[in-house]
């Protein structure tokens, strides 16, 4: 590699806002531990989408609330690691107060179902302007006006009638419009984004994600995108990270990961994607045989090995490391956890 | 609203009805209301007297139409005891037994409805044990029982506050925290249930995504949701409120409606118990009407057209 072609990667890649270190968040229930995220590390680029993908139950959801110090109470606590954001410092030891200072503020989450996520006794309006008065001195009216805009720049018509409505008087679609003028009133840095168009109607989903997507160009926050679906993916994000069984197993610009998947599990994931060109005859959808092993009772080894395809005698003793695959480094780079891959750079 | 209103005040009118046929029912229960309203050792010439007088030789039908009739004005006859109208006893002291009833009601919700919370918020933990323990208690021992008690301990021995009658703060502090007690352990009961219930739901959760401080969520958030369904306990509670003032009126001396339906009930002065039960039903149902109302307002998924 040369010099000039490395401080072009640095320079293409701006400094991370969030990043995360071999974060560890457990959820001790009576005498079970759930490692439900289990050594997770990223960068999140300032202005840019990272998304994260897996199956149901792998650690996204709790990925998401580690960072924001939301981990279910009393199970769930942070075990080790660091969640460094830009100008804040580390999330992971910061106490309740001061993450109550960063919550809605420089770093703000949507959830996943926006029928549940609103308080049903409280109007939309007065719902998005508490998120402004919890962080500034601002007087209602003022709280209101603003909130009014932020429904506007969501795309909700009749903004100022709509500010008033009670949440069960709105539908699915407009409500996650709510949810995200409450993520986005204070500009924040960072926006987690957990599933955000899975309980929406398909045609309602595209419009949310157009809609996410215009938002996070304009304000210039970044974007950690969790989804299941790598159709989301393709359309939002420029870095994935793909999860299993509480680590990523993958990590790499989105463009790469479609061309050319390197963990077996990725391969799966991407078999099982149906095709959205109608031309070719529907193919039927190739599931990854097996299931996730729980993840209170990890297997020694690799995580994947008892529904790898590859598996060989080498995945059931050690668990591979996440390392850049061979000659890529940088913040570019290209990360596997696969003894396959891992033997192949060593030579 | 008011069109809802009109509706539910039509609906009460056969509850009213039925609260009529009981009332009237309730002398007529043990044969011959003479027996019951005139003393044992009365001469056969003064109960026909009272039987010609007050219809009772009339057929059964025509009797409870003059008495349904005069009812719905409010008039129950006089009392034997006093000759003065049964219904003007009881509204006499009505205020009283409102003022009980006030505050009982006012000190079991600040009582209960923390106590509810910070169980629900510390489950599990020895905070948490302790209040169930005495809410347990609470449920479980009699007001006459504390009543007593609280009669020995605070009046006689300690003689800190007055064992009895009405007029200052000290006389109501008795019998309201003995009438509470029961209150207090159902209503802290349901709060701790609603609120373990709410404090799971994803819109608490949104709230402290929000930055929304925790004494907020908890207080504002959560059990802003989990009142609406304590509200509902409390009005069909109410009947148990009432049960309890004639209980404690007695033991406290407190000249209210509960004290004269006992008075009234050894005395064998039916007009007045046929009154307090009357007055006691509509109270019930008006109550129920109220909490109703609040519902909708609390509410806004209820709609009430
Ligand atoms: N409140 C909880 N109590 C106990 N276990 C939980 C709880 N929430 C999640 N888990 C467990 O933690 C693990 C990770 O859950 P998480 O919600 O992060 O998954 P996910 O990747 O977001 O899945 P999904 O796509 O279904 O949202 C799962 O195995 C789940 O069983
Ligand atoms: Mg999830």
């Amino acid at each position: 590699m040369t010099p000039a072609l490395d401080a072009s990667v640095q320079v293409r890649s701006a400094p991370p806002v969030l990043s995360v270190r071999n974060l560890h968040a457990h959820l001790h229930l009576g005498d079970t531990v759930v490692r439900a995220v289990d050594g997770v590390s990223f960068d999140l680029p300032a202005g840019a989408t990272l998304s994260i993908v897996g199956e149901s139950g792998c650690g996204k959801s709790m990925t998401a609330l580690a960072i924001l110090g939301l981990l279910p109470q009393p199970a769930g606590r942070i075990t080790e690691g660091e969640v460094w954001l830009d100008g804040v410092g580390d999330l992971a030891r910061l106490d309740q107060r001061a993450l109550r200072r960063v919550r809605g503020n420089a770093v703000s989450m949507v959830f996943q179902d926006p029928m549940t996520s609103l308080n049903p006794v409280f109007r939309v309006g007065w719902q998005i302007a508490e998120a402004i008065r919890m962080h500034e001195t601002v007087s209602r009216e003022e709280a209101r006006r603003r909130a009014i805009e932020l429904l506007e720049l969501v795309g909700i018509p009749s903004p100022s009638v709509r500010c008033d409505a009670f949440p069960h008087q709105l539908s699915g679609g407009m409500r996650q419009r709510v949810m995200i003028a409450i993520a986005l009133a204070r500009r924040p840095k960072v926006m987690l984004a957990d599933e955000p168009t899975t309980a929406l109607d398909v045609t309602i989903q595209a419009q949310v994600l157009r809609l996410m997507k215009r938002l996070q160009q304009d304000s210039g926050a970044a974007l950690l995108l969790i989804t299941h679906d790598l159709g989301v993916v393709a359309q939002m994000a420029q870095r994935v990270c793909v999860m299993y069984a509480g680590v990523i197993v993958e990590e790499s610009a989105v463009g790469d990961l479609f061309a050319d998947p390197l963990h077996p599990y990725t391969r799966g994931l991407l078999a099982s994607m149906p095709k959205p060109r109608h031309g070719a005859a529907r193919q039927a959808l190739i599931s990854i045989p097996g299931t996730v092993p729980p993840l209170s009772r990890l297997p020694a080894g690799c995580r994947f090995a008892g529904r790898c395809a590859h598996v060989f005698s080498k995945c059931r003793e050690a668990e591979p490391p996440l390392v850049p695959v061979a000659g890529d480094l940088g913040p570019g780079a290209r990360k596997v956890r696969c003894w396959l891959h891992v033997g192949s750079e060593a030579a | 609203m008011a069109s809802y209103l009109l509706r539910r005040l039509v609906l009460t009118l056969p509850v009213l009805a039925g609260i009529v046929v009981i009332t009237f029912l309730l002398t007529r229960l043990s044969g011959d209301p003479t027996d019951l309203m005139l003393p044992p050792n009365a001469t056969d010439e003064a109960r026909e007297a009272f039987r010609s007088v007050n219809g009772l030789d009339r057929p059964l039908w025509e009797q409870f139409v003059v008495f349904a009739g005069r009812a719905l004005m409010g008039d129950f006859g006089a009392s034997l005891r006093f000759q003065q109208p049964a219904m003007g006893l009881v509204v006499e002291r009505l205020p009283a037994t409102i003022e009980l009833a006030f505050a009982t009601m006012a000190l079991a919700l600040v009582v209960g409805i923390p106590a509810g919370v910070v169980s629900a918020y510390h489950r599990g933990s020895a905070t948490d044990t302790s209040i169930r323990t005495v809410m347990l208690l609470g449920q479980a021992v009699p007001s006459f029982f504390l009543g007593v008690l609280g009669i020995i301990v605070f009046a006689v021995w300690l003689r800190w506050l007055p064992t009895g009658g009405r007029g200052s703060l000290a006389q109501l502090v008795l019998p309201a925290t003995t009438l509470a007690f029961n209150l207090v352990a159902l209503i802290a009961r349901v709060t701790r249930s609603c609120m373990l219930d709410v404090l799971k739901q994803d819109y608490v959760r949104t709230a402290r995504a929000k930055g929304v401080w925790e004494a907020r969520v908890v207080w504002l958030h959560a059990l802003r949701n989990a009142f609406i369904p304590v509200l509902t306990v409390i009005g069909l509670q109410f009947g148990l409120l009432l049960g309890g003032v004639v209980v404690t009126e007695t033991i406290f001396s407190w000249p209210g409606v509960g004290r004269l339906a006992i008075q009234a009930i050894y005395a064998r002065d039916f007009p007045v118990v046929q009154a307090v039960v009357f007055v006691f039903a509509v109270a019930f149902v008006l109550v129920n009407l109220v909490v109703d109302l609040l519902y909708a307002a609390l509410d806004p998924r209820i709609s009430y057209k």
